[in-house]
């Protein structure tokens, strides 16, 4: 009876909030809103205002700003945002199937050479996806691929790390029994896959899904070489591209500021709406491996 | 009599089925993996041990012939600019990672503490960058490095300081490695906390009860538990780093501090498509491909050895 409160006592006193804790949290969060918030900011004013006024004041430009950059060159950056999403959307969603399909089977199957490919694979997550770009332009270039959407889109379904992720998610989240209970009635390993194995590790596949949503919707390097015509570029070229206009048509600055902010939009909303799939264990079973 | 002849016919054909299923299974994959990974690398190494023969004038079709360079692109593509560039990346790796990972990890604890409050804004906040390109967050903050936009500028010049240019020479590289913080910071510290949420509490408990305080628990368990989460962000925050293009490329024309082989990627990309140079980039990208695997190896080695050395 005596033992219990003092044992509640000092767990409450060490919950008890700490001013310096919540300051360097605050800290943290207003350096990481900081260039958010100004892009807000900047994209209200004119190209006058933009370099005389107050960074952090507000003006009232904004509508006109995204006007000005619809008609640009005929709707140009809405083209942008429309690749970005085609190249983000269908590559992820092809990338996250394949690594399913992948990860399910070299979890669950035992197979001659399935350690070998699984070492092969260990080896591709270590090469990073941007050395491989320009071997990918020299190699595309030869088939007259480049400067096509299949040039962006194909070399980004491929994610060694997202099937080695998949790999532990169905290990972990697919039982065997179930399986060998489905085969025994008679069902078609395909059929197994996708009814069974792929709802029970959708919620890792969600995981697998952003991570290459991001990774294929902030992707600069591999567009950036392989596309020369300026309606296939998806949002970052295309904005690079406006920027380096810029530094010889200052005019356009407010356009480059007006579409950063505009970009920004559609992936932040994406993260706060998935955001509790962010439950990212890199580490699961990696060291051990 | 059919039937029995026919059931053990169908068992070999279901064994046979069973036998090639895997490897159907993994076709896509592993066709995509050779296809867009293997074949690549293997052509660039092929690419980087030949040369363009030029007799002649070199016009027509007969005069330019390809022909087996030795290691004389490799050679070449080692020069000055390479290794300028390598230095730069090694200090900006240095000064990026270990700003990253700490910031990250004290980030990662003190959410995990539950004694900060608004952590649900401050862990969302500081993730968000994450979600902002390379491209995008360069743009961003190029605009405010410049002194008539920076608000930073504004406060120094109001109280009459004189604040050195940050896009010069010698501050450039910390400019660029601030962008690469903000962007990568709370990724990492996401990464950090999924790791430090799945230790089971009553571990802290016992630990309390001993009369450890929160510091000694945060040094003495919760890093330890969470050493391999550090070990895989401190793997791939290298990697990252020794393949920075976007950022530098971003902001190359608001400042003439970056050369166009600031960074080895960037080398590679002017060999190839300004210098018309393509054994020179195909051999550059062999070397950088094979240290980053040499990096990411010895690296692997060195911390399995020495934090998980009692396992084995």
């Amino acid at each position: 009876m005596s033992l219990v409160p003092t044992l509640d006592k000092p767990q409450r006193s060490l919950e008890r909030p700490s001013v310096v804790a919540t300051a360097v949290l605050i800290v943290g969060a207003v350096y990481c809103l900081f260039p958010i918030l100004w892009v807000v900011m900047a994209s209200t004013k004119d190209g006058g205002e933009l370099f005389s006024t107050f960074t952090l004041a507000p003006s009232t430009h904004l509508f006109h700003n995204i006007v000005e950059l619809t008609e640009y060159r005929g709707g140009l950056f809405w083209r942008w945002m429309l690749n970005t999403a085609l190249y983000a959307g269908v590559g992820s969603i092809l990338s996250a199937y394949v690594s399913a399909l992948s990860g399910y089977v070299l979890a669950k199957f035992n197979f001659p050479g399935k350690k070998g490919v699984f070492s092969i694979l260990l080896m591709g997550v270590l090469v990073p996806g941007v050395i491989l770009a320009i071997p990918q332009y020299l190699l595309f270039a030869n088939f007259g691929l480049t400067n096509t959407y299949w040039a962006v889109l194909l070399p980004q379904i491929i994610s060694p790390y997202g099937i080695y992720l998949a790999r532990i998610y169905a290990a972990a989240s697919v039982p065997t029994d179930v399986i060998e209970a489905a085969r025994t009635e008679g069902a078609r390993e395909l059929y197994v896959f996708h009814r069974i194995a792929l709802p029970m590790m959708a919620p890792g596949l969600v995981t697998i899904f952003l991570f290459q949503f991001v990774a294929i919707w902030n992707n600069f390097m591999l567009p950036y070489i392989m596309l020369g015509n300026d309606a296939l570029f998806p949002l970052t070229v295309g904005l690079n591209g406006l920027l380096n206009q810029g530094a010889t048509v200052p005019a356009l600055y407010t356009l480059v500021i007006t579409g950063a902010l505009l970009s920004v939009i559609p992936l932040v909303l994406i993260f706060l709406v998935l955001q509790r799939y962010w439950r990212v264990d890199l580490a699961a079973g990696a060291v051990k491996a | 009599m059919t039937t029995l002849n026919r059931a053990p016919k169908s068992a070999a054909a279901n064994r046979r089925q069973r036998v090639i299923t895997p490897y159907l299974m993994l076709a896509p994959g592993i066709v995509l993996f050779l296809v867009f990974m293997a074949a690549p690398i293997i052509y660039t190494l092929v690419l980087s041990f030949q040369k363009t023969k030029v007799s002649g004038l070199g016009l027509g079709s007969g005069a330019r012939s390809t022909v087996f360079a030795g290691f004389e692109n490799y050679i070449a593509a080692l020069d000055p600019d390479f290794v300028a560039s390598v230095g730069r990346v090694l200090l900006y790796g240095l000064i990026l990672v270990p700003t990253m990972l700490g910031l990250a990890l004290l980030f990662a604890l003190l959410l995990d503490s539950k004694r900060a409050r608004a952590t649900t804004f401050s862990r969302v906040a500081i993730f968000l960058p994450y979600a902002v390109p390379a491209v995008i967050s360069s743009l961003l903050w190029g605009f405010l490095y410049l002194p008539a936009v920076s608000p930073v500028y504004f406060v120094l010049d109001k109280l009459g300081l004189d604040a050195p240019e940050i896009l010069s020479n010698d501050l450039v590289i910390f400019a660029i490695a601030n962008i690469a913080l903000w962007g990568g910071v709370g990724f990492n510290m996401i990464v950090m906390y999924t790791s430090l949420r799945a230790v089971p509490s009553d571990i802290y408990e016992a630990a309390r009860i001993d009369g450890a305080s929160e510091m000694q628990i945060a040094l003495r368990i919760k890093i330890p538990i969470i050493a391999p989460a550090l070990v895989m962000t401190a793997l791939f925050s290298m990697i990252a780093t020794l393949q920075v293009f976007a950022e530098p490329m971003t902001l190359r024309p608001l400042t003439n501090s970056l050369s166009t082989s600031w960074t080895p990627l960037m080398k590679v990309y002017r060999d190839a498509f300004t210098r018309d140079d393509i054994g020179s980039a195909a051999a550059s990208s062999i070397v950088i491909a094979l240290a980053t695997i040499l990096i990411s190896f010895v690296f692997l080695r060195v911390v399995q050895r020495r934090a998980f050395g009692q396992e084995d």
